[in-house]
């Protein structure tokens, strides 16, 4: 059994750590948050100069070809840097999108500008209050034309080009938009994660590339893909939540000892390792199923994301719960994870959402022995 | 990223399932286990007991017993990854268990550590081939999460130590042929410098067992009373005053033993929701028990990924994480949680009391009671969340008021 990255996708993951770590990713974070940029384009620029944006993207089309499982790997860094940039939406989405993707014009045209970060990329979904499904999108697509209105799209304002979900007969497909299509609005929305931007837009007979619209399929595949490399984030931010945690308890002193001496404190962090631990166990399988293309994917991305989602917000609200008063205040960095946690558990559906998905997967799939 | 064999580990998993399937009748389904043919005794285990002592000896005889043990005291010198991969095999047949795990998982690689050589070629070989029972004889009254406050008394004489004392929460005293034992050798130093650790024979003049009674209706453990046992200073195991260093050895190990928790789980709460009835649907259409279930399926698919990370680590040759400590504790809680909320779906059926294994009601009540013990045995939770935030976080040990000072001056135990 070899259930464990290779030594190449662990230095890989060391690489991108150490850069996230060179550049200060956490400041750079809380300048976006405090500044008028919507992402930080230098950040930016040395993620696409490591080749981070062309990893899964195939030589052919300009990519270094490499798997999900290294992309996994880079996720989880992304997460522990809280990185205020779009790579899950041009990534993790669009790029996987246009990947999975039937139509070989689409692929030629989009990805090699992808894998150089010449484009960016994003998925507009929702349209309203509630959870974005496979079958509930009203825009529409009609004779190479898309019509509709779609809410709370990450990095909607920064993207080149947006993959949209779009009913297509009785399919809901997914198409292809230039940002800079006659008819396409676009308005910056103010975001809960001011580290990271959101828009609002509305399409009115746009011009649109068919992704795939032969069936609905395409996008709970793109979600459970997305799913595993989000967990992977989500367990990054979360294991960095509890390290800094740990740090402050071990070098904060009240009623005469380290406040990590105390059982109430020890036994937070406990729970906090447990929690992780068994988010990241579950990932390592949502990183066997995505890249393998498993039919275990649908329970091992659905697994994956409840539990990451859980260990990143238990871990980020008592990482400020640790750091008492101060842990509360803007200057400290707490807020920052917390911010990421509840952004992150909300971008692809949240909690009950995919606790049904779940359940509903295990259902439809034997039982596990 | 893959959840196959080497080849090596191939070949050595196809050895040990020809014999097995030579050897031993194969489950037909995971809760088609071993029973015994006959339920007598207040444990209910006295054919179970001679079972397993059989089954251990043909293993043994065939060189599967104590697979990591070094051959010459009856062992296979076997990899961490080849024990593993024989529990993983072994776990497909309806055999019996469940005796031996103090012995040859606690007592034996403590004698191997600290007996002499004759005594090792003496005891181990027997403890191996699985005809007699070893037991632990560490928790008193006074001392149970905290052991090193034991109050059992050694006293020695020329070359012979006399014990008086009370030990309790011994599982399996009443059929063991001999024990493991830590004692107060000296009350005047601080707490964990005084104590003195032996083996000694459970037919000795002056031990008394008592069965305890437990929430369960079972008695597996016991109280055992010691009123001028004499102990031979040659079944002294580590230096006089020197026991809580052999203790530790001892308790390190049965931390690597205890595994999960035994009873309901997933796959049966699972069932239950698919099958029970709740406002004229199943169970599992409603959102509220879909969201207990996804809860409780990300534990177990969490647990069960940990294991393979660690077997992972062992199949590279690299140490697993101490991640024993995460098992138990989730494990444990999640088996109450499913017993409990398991007979809520069952309503006012779940009242009725059911003995019969295969009724469904029974499995969830007898997980209801037994919970409470798991989540005590082998470490609490409690003490587990301490392991967990100062071994593997590297958290302060909290602050002591009984390390220095003499024991005699240390109060203990319960005052009300």
């Amino acid at each position: 059994m070899n259930f464990e990255f290779s030594d190449d996708q662990l230095v890989m993951k060391e690489e991108v750590r150490k850069l996230f770590e060179k550049e200060d990713s956490v400041k750079r974070n809380r300048s976006i948050l405090e500044g008028d940029e919507n992402f930080d384009k230098d950040l930016w620029n040395k993620v696409v100069e490591m080749g981070l944006t062309a990893v899964t993207i195939p030589e052919e089309h300009g990519g270094i070809g490499l798997g999900f499982l290294e992309l996994c790997v880079v996720a989880e860094e992304m997460g522990r840097a809280i990185a205020p940039i779009p790579y899950s939406s041009s990534v993790y989405l669009a790029t996987t999108a246009i990947i999975n993707s039937s139509n070989d014009d689409v692929k030629k045209e989009y990805l090699p500008k992808l894998a150089a970060g010449e484009m960016i990329g994003t998925f507009a979904h929702s349209e309203e209050l509630g959870t974005p499904t496979s079958d509930n999108a009203k825009t529409i697509f009609q004779n190479g034309k898309l019509s509709g209105e779609k809410i709370a799209v990450p990095d909607g304002d920064i993207a080149d080009l947006f993959v949209v979900s779009a009913k297509s007969g009785d399919k809901v497909g997914l198409f292809l938009v230039d940002a800079d299509s006659k008819g396409v609005e676009v308005s910056k929305a103010e975001c809960f994660d001011g580290s990271r931007s959101y828009a609002n837009m509305s399409f009115k007979d746009v011009d649109a590339k068919i992704i795939e619209d032969s069936s609905s399929e395409a996008i709970d595949k793109l979600l459970n893909q997305a799913a595993v490399l989000f967990a992977f984030e989500q367990v990054g931010g979360a294991e960095a939540s509890m390290n800094m945690a740990k740090e402050y308890a071990m070098g904060r002193y009240a009623f005469g000892r380290q406040i990590g001496s105390f059982q109430a404190i020890k036994h937070k962090l406990a729970d906090m390792y447990i929690s992780l631990t068994l988010a990241r166990s579950n990932c390592y399988f949502g990183a066997w199923a995505l890249g393998n293309d498993a039919p275990e994917l649908p329970v091992a991305a659905a697994t994956a994301r409840v539990s990451a989602t859980k260990a990143f917000y238990e871990c980020s609200k008592e990482n400020i719960q640790t750091h008492g008063g101060m842990g509360a205040t803007w200057e400290f960095d707490c807020h920052l994870f917390y911010r990421r946690a509840r952004l992150l558990s909300a971008n692809i559906g949240g909690q009950s959402l995919w606790k049904d998905k779940l359940v509903s997967s295990i259902e439809r799939s034997n039982l596990p022995q | 990223m893959d959840f196959n064999d080497t080849a090596e580990e191939a070949k050595f998993r196809k050895e040990a399932s020809d014999w097995l399937s030579a050897n031993a009748e194969k489950k037909e389904h995971s809760r088609d286990v071993y029973r015994p043919a006959e339920m007598t005794g207040e444990g209910g285990e006295s054919s179970a007991l001679q079972d397993a002592k059989d089954w251990m000896t043909k293993k043994y005889e065939a060189g599967w017993a104590c697979l990591h043990w070094p051959k010459e005291y009856g062992g296979r010198d076997a990899t961490a990854i080849e024990r593993v991969i024989w529990a993983q095999e072994e776990s497909k047949y309806k055999v019996p268990g469940g005796f031996h795990e103090i012995g040859q998982g606690m007592a034996g690689p403590t004698m191997m550590l600290y007996a002499t050589e004759e005594q090792k070629k003496q005891y181990l070989p027997p403890m191996a081939k699985g005809q007699e029972i070893w037991c632990q004889l560490f928790s008193e009254p006074g001392a149970g999460s905290d052991l090193a406050g034991i109050k059992t008394k050694a006293e020695l004489d020329g070359d012979t130590w006399t014990i008086n004392g009370q030990k309790v929460w011994t599982s399996g005293a009443h059929y063991s042929d001999y024990a493991i034992l830590v004692t107060r050798s000296d009350f005047n130093a601080p707490k964990h410098k005084g104590l003195t650790y032996f083996f000694l024979d459970m037919k000795s003049p002056g031990i008394e067992v008592r069965p305890i009674r437990q929430i369960t209706g079972g008695a597996n453990f016991n109280e055992v009373y010691f009123t001028d046992v004499k102990i031979p200073d040659s079944q002294r195991l580590g230096e006089v005053g020197d026991g809580w260093k052999v203790a530790l050895t001892t308790l390190m190990n049965e931390r690597l033993a205890v595994g999960d928790a035994s009873g309901v789980d997933f796959q049966e709460i699972f069932e239950l929701t698919k099958e029970s009835d709740f406002n004229g649907e199943n169970a599992i259409s409603n959102g509220g028990v879909r969201e207990k279930l996804a809860d409780w399926y990300c534990e177990y698919a969490g647990l069960k990924y940990t294991k393979m990370r660690n077997i992972s680590a062992l199949s590279r040759g690299d140490t697993p994480g101490p991640d024993a400590s995460i098992t138990k504790i989730v494990s444990a809680n999640k088996l109450q949680d499913i017993a409990n909320f398991g007979m809520d779906l069952m309503d006012n059926a779940s009242i009725i009391k059911s003995d019969d294994k295969d009724d469904i009601r029974a499995l969830f009540q007898g997980s209801l009671l037994g919970a409470p013990l798991i989540r005590i045995a082998g470490g609490t939770d409690e003490i587990l969340r301490n392991i967990i935030a100062e071994q593997v976080l590297g958290m302060p040990q909290d602050v002591r008021v009984d390390k220095t000072v003499p024991f005699n001056e240390i109060p203990s135990g319960s005052k009300n």
